[in-house]
């Protein structure tokens, strides 16, 4: 069991090093891909979660989640782009 | 069989971890917005699909072993969220760097720039 | 009438493959089958309009659709992973040559349009920025242009790839109703 762990725990650490793009990013979009780096990461967290803990409830949020972020970062995009 | 099953799944996520975290040193090093964009949408899908591909393994192998219609629910899941995420990654990349070019952000060190040259 | 069928088919289908394994009647409890009927009509009702605005139904040919599960896994899968070793070579090395060039597409359905602007983003070293509305040309952002590609005016879509001609499946799957007569 434990190869799964260990793998949510590296995700984890890169979720962390996406996060320091968040925090210089000259620019919004620049920004905004961070963010969707890390909820690519917690998507991909999730999925592996649903083995450790045995429960498929982890997946589902993981897929409504990921729908969730997909339309978010449609919105910003608009919203960069001028066109809100 | 189930050490078998222990080192397929580590392979698998240890490829997928390792195509990660090149996403992210991209998404560090690289020096503008659309070659940042490469690194993250190419090799976080990338990794992303090999993640998801260790737990569809691990259902189905554990399915066929127990015969518990719970794990082949987590094995379809699995297919939907990794299908879901390959899907989304692209288009919302495509919008973004629509966006970026539409808000004024031109690519740094590029030796040419045909849609600047279209729009004006 | 056609689009109502057609969503209420696939959100139920979504419906039954979602909730697979719940039951004895195949893999489904009785329960999960007529809730699933409900809810798929439910859903044709409020959004028939939305899915099937274009008002084309190519895709639900058996043929496409079965063109369309063999490329995932096949001839794409082969350039995504020879796209993410090349990304990986330029994210060690750090030797890039970025550049937007006019990709010629030659396709004329929507359809065609999103998944090889899709297929683009995710394989070989591209991502789709823009679309010229009248001639349906591709902008892209390449990571590394080839020499002399910078002076060209545009470039055709099957010279982005080196392994498999992508451009030729997405032809087959979305637009081409005949061998050899373009739709």
């Amino acid at each position: 069991m434990d190869q799964w762990l260990i793998a949510v725990l590296i995700l984890g650490c890169l979720m962390m090093l996406a996060a320091v793009r968040l925090i210089l990013g000259p620019t919004g979009p620049d920004r905004v891909i961070a963010v969707d780096t890390v909820n690519t990461f917690t998507i991909a967290a999730m999925v592996i979660l649903g083995v450790v803990y045995q429960e498929i409830i982890f997946v589902d949020v993981a897929i409504v989640y990921g729908l969730l972020s997909f339309v978010a970062t449609l919105y910003v995009a608009k919203y960069i782009g001028g066109e809100l | 069989m189930a050490a078998t099953l222990d080192i397929i799944t580590s392979a698998l996520l240890g490829i997928g971890v390792v195509f990660n975290a090149l996403g992210v040193i991209g998404l560090l090093r690289f020096p503008d917005l659309y070659t940042r964009m490469h690194a993250t949408t190419k090799a976080t899908t990338f990794g992303s699909i090999f993640t998801s591909l260790a737990v569809i393994v691990y259902g189905l192998a554990t399915f066929i072993g127990k015969s518990d219609t719970q794990y082949l629910t987590l094995a379809i899941h699995a297919f939907l969220a990794m299908g879901m995420l390959a899907f989304t990654n692209a288009v919302s990349a495509h919008a973004l760097a629509r966006a970026a070019h539409r808000s004024g952000q031109f690519p740094a060190q590029a030796v040419c720039d045909r849609l600047a040259e279209a729009k004006s | 009438m056609i689009p109502f069928l057609v969503t209420t088919g696939i959100a139920f289908v979504g419906y039954l493959i979602l909730t697979a394994g719940s039951g004895t009647i195949g893999l489904w409890s009785p329960t999960e089958l007529i809730m699933g009927i409900i809810l798929a009509v439910v859903t044709g009702v409020l959004t028939r309009n939305f899915l099937c605005r274009s008002r084309d139904y190519r895709l639900l040919s058996p043929g496409r659709l079965l063109r369309l599960l063999v490329y995932v896994p096949g001839p794409f899968f082969i350039e995504l992973t020879k796209a993410n070793l090349d990304v990986a070579y330029r994210v060690i090395t750090g030797r890039i040559r970025p550049g937007i060039i006019r990709v010629r597409s030659n396709l004329k359905t929507d359809l065609g349009i999103f998944m090889l602007a899709n297929s683009i983003t995710l394989t070989p070293g591209t991502l789709s920025v823009g679309i010229d509305e009248k001639t349906n040309d591709l902008f892209i952002h390449n990571i590394n242009v080839g020499e002399g590609d910078e002076k060209k005016e545009y470039i055709e879509s099957k010279d982005l790839f080196t392994l498999v001609n992508l451009p030729s499946w997405i032809r087959k799957i979305a637009e081409r109703d005949r061998e050899g007569e373009v739709s």
